[in-house]
């Protein structure tokens, strides 16, 4: 079946979806940030939130303002507005993790699964430039596009009842952080004593779709050291 | 001015309306499953709508009043007590200091709210009060009424007693069904669903298992047969019905995750999540009936302002 993108579908009665593809795409992740900074900058009366995700951007709205069909009239608009405005250059961080060891249990799976050592995991992981492409699943979680291919790992058979804030892990083709612990079935290779999730603040999290991250690979000492002067930041 | 609780019930929880405007970050809006009634209960102590009361799930509490206050109970029928003395629901009464309100046991519908005049004043976190438990945070410390508890309550104006006896209007009680239909709007992602399959989801009965809980309803019954199983995962609002894998439905509800990856058959409409939230988990059975959008938007546009005429003005 043939599908004609970007397409505006209901979500409801308070919510409708633009779908710009079927895939994971840089491109198309561009898009779904143009249509929700257009809607940023110019946000139409009735408008509550909106959600990137890797390939579609879910909007609400409140249905007492508008009528599904005005709500999507005033989407299509800003769809023709967010193609012609320039994003802005995206931020760019750096997040510190200790590799392996307790912080990282699963870097020895990961490494066997696809033939490497644990330092090649480190060099391949550290040596990346990732997008984030949404936060989802938990308060915090960042999902993070652009792993090496030499990387990527099945997700856990079972997934573990509790995993701590800041593990960064891999499931399939993706990477990701844990912002606050929860269960989770990523393979976890590291973790970063920076705070992903401060509900003291505004906005709530350190990473927003479309930021670059790169990973520093840091010792025990140093993530120690980190908790010490930034831990209380923590939720 | 506090409320002491001597017993914390099943799973008695602080909740406002929620916390909307952080999906994007990962954040569900919990607030009251049943927000109606909450609303309702507020009205009647004289509370603003999105003042923090108490979702009290299946088997209430035991509240000490440590100074007099005005309180109202909606929602579920658990029995409410004042000292042992059965006392209206939809109605706000006055209590004593060192009085005790309980709940005698459950006669309908899943969870009551309490709401007490000046609200419950727990810190909010993100503009809101309501508890998330799966996060840990909002309400009591992000977790439900333990014995030993205080809740604070915020400063009321009035002579309390004067307040005490005000019903709400009789079109403000909803009659539930305890297996219900829900209306839903159909998609976003129906055409995941082979005609055969969507037939099998609008014709039968769901139970709903007793592992549900306030982030999604697990329902069994008829498999639903996908044409694709899963999509690239995408945002879900409360009320979507996924279909995963094994064809069985899961309906989210308000601390639901912000995104997944199994396609949305239907959403559930606004107006008809109060006759979920009311549903009993490893009881009540339900059915689903497709509505266009224009026809759910015209029930949330119905129920609200029947609800903000009576907020406005105390007439119904």
């Amino acid at each position: 079946m043939a599908l004609t993108f970007p397409r505006i579908l209901p979500v409801g009665d308070a919510a409708l979806v633009v779908e710009f593809g079927d895939r994971i795409d840089p491109e198309i992740h561009r898009q779904v940030l143009a249509l929700a900074y257009a809607l940023e900058r110019e946000p139409f009366p009735g408008l509550r939130e909106t959600v990137p995700t890797y390939r579609s951007l879910l909007i609400y709205y409140d249905p007492r303002q508008l009528l599904w069909d005005e709500a999507r009239e005033r989407v299509s608009d800003a769809l023709e507005r967010g193609t012609k405005i320039p994003l802005p250059e995206p931020r760019e961080l750096d997040i510190p993790v200790v590799y392996g060891g307790e912080f990282g249990p699963d870097i020895g799976f990961v490494a066997a699964h696809n033939g490497l050592s644990e330092a090649d995991v480190v060099r391949l992981h550290a040596g990346s430039v990732y997008t984030v492409y949404m936060l989802g699943f938990a308060p915090g979680f960042v999902y993070l596009g652009g792993l090496p291919e030499a990387l990527a790992t099945p997700r856990l058979r079972t997934p573990r009842p509790s995993v701590p804030a800041g593990s960064v892990g891999i499931a399939g083709l993706q990477t990701g952080i844990y912002g606050l612990s929860t269960p989770g079935g990523w393979q976890l290779i590291g973790r970063t004593p920076m705070p992903m999730l401060d509900l003291c603040r505004q906005p709530p999290t350190l990473l927003r779709p479309g930021d670059r991250v790169r990973f520093i690979p840091i010792s025990v000492e140093e993530f120690a050291a980190w908790q010490r002067s930034d831990g209380a930041g923590s939720p | 001015m506090a409320l002491e609780v001597l017993d914390g019930g099943w799973l008695t929880t602080v909740q406002d309306l929620g916390r909307p405007g952080y999906e994007r970050y990962g954040i569900p809006v919990s607030g009251a499953m049943d927000f109606f009634a909450l609303r309702v209960a507020n009205g009647l102590v004289g509370n603003p709508p999105g003042a923090a009361g108490l979702e009290i799930t299946l088997v209430g509490p035991v509240l000490a009043a440590t100074e007099p206050c005005l309180i109202a109970v909606t929602g579920a029928d658990l029995t409410f007590q004042v000292d042992g003395r059965e006392m209206p629901m939809w109605m706000s009464v006055f209590v004593r200091r060192g009085s005790v309100i309980s709940f005698g046991g459950r006669r309908r519908g899943c969870r009551a709210y309490l709401a007490i005049a000046g609200g419950i004043e727990v810190p909010p976190i993100l503009g809101s009060r309501s508890t998330y438990l799966p996060g840990r945070f909002g309400g009591l410390d992000g977790r439900s009424l333990q014995p030993g508890d205080r809740l604070p309550i915020g400063p009321v104006s009035g002579h309390l007693p004067e307040q005490a006896g005000r019903r709400s209007p009789p079109h403000l009680i909803p009659a539930w069904d305890d297996s219900p239909t829900v209306r839903v709007v159909p998609g976003p992602q129906d055409d995941h669903f082979i005609p055969e399959g969507l037939e099998t989801f609008f014709r039968s009965e769901y139970q709903i298992l007793p592992t549900s809980d306030r982030m999604g309803y697990r329902l069994e019954g008829l498999p639903v047969a996908h044409r694709r199983a899963e999509i690239i995962s995408d945002g879900v609002p409360p009320g979507a019905v996924q279909i995963p894998p094994d064809g069985q439905p899961l309906v989210m509800m308000v601390d639901h995750q912000t995104t997944g990856g199994y396609p949305k058959i239907a959403t559930v409409i606004t107006a008809d999540l109060p006759l979920l939230a009311q549903c009993v988990p490893g009881e009540s059975r339900v059915r689903f009936r497709a509505v266009r959008v224009s026809e759910a938007q015209h029930a949330y546009r119905e129920v609200m302002a029947a609800l903000e005429q009576w907020e406005r003005t105390g007439v119904g």
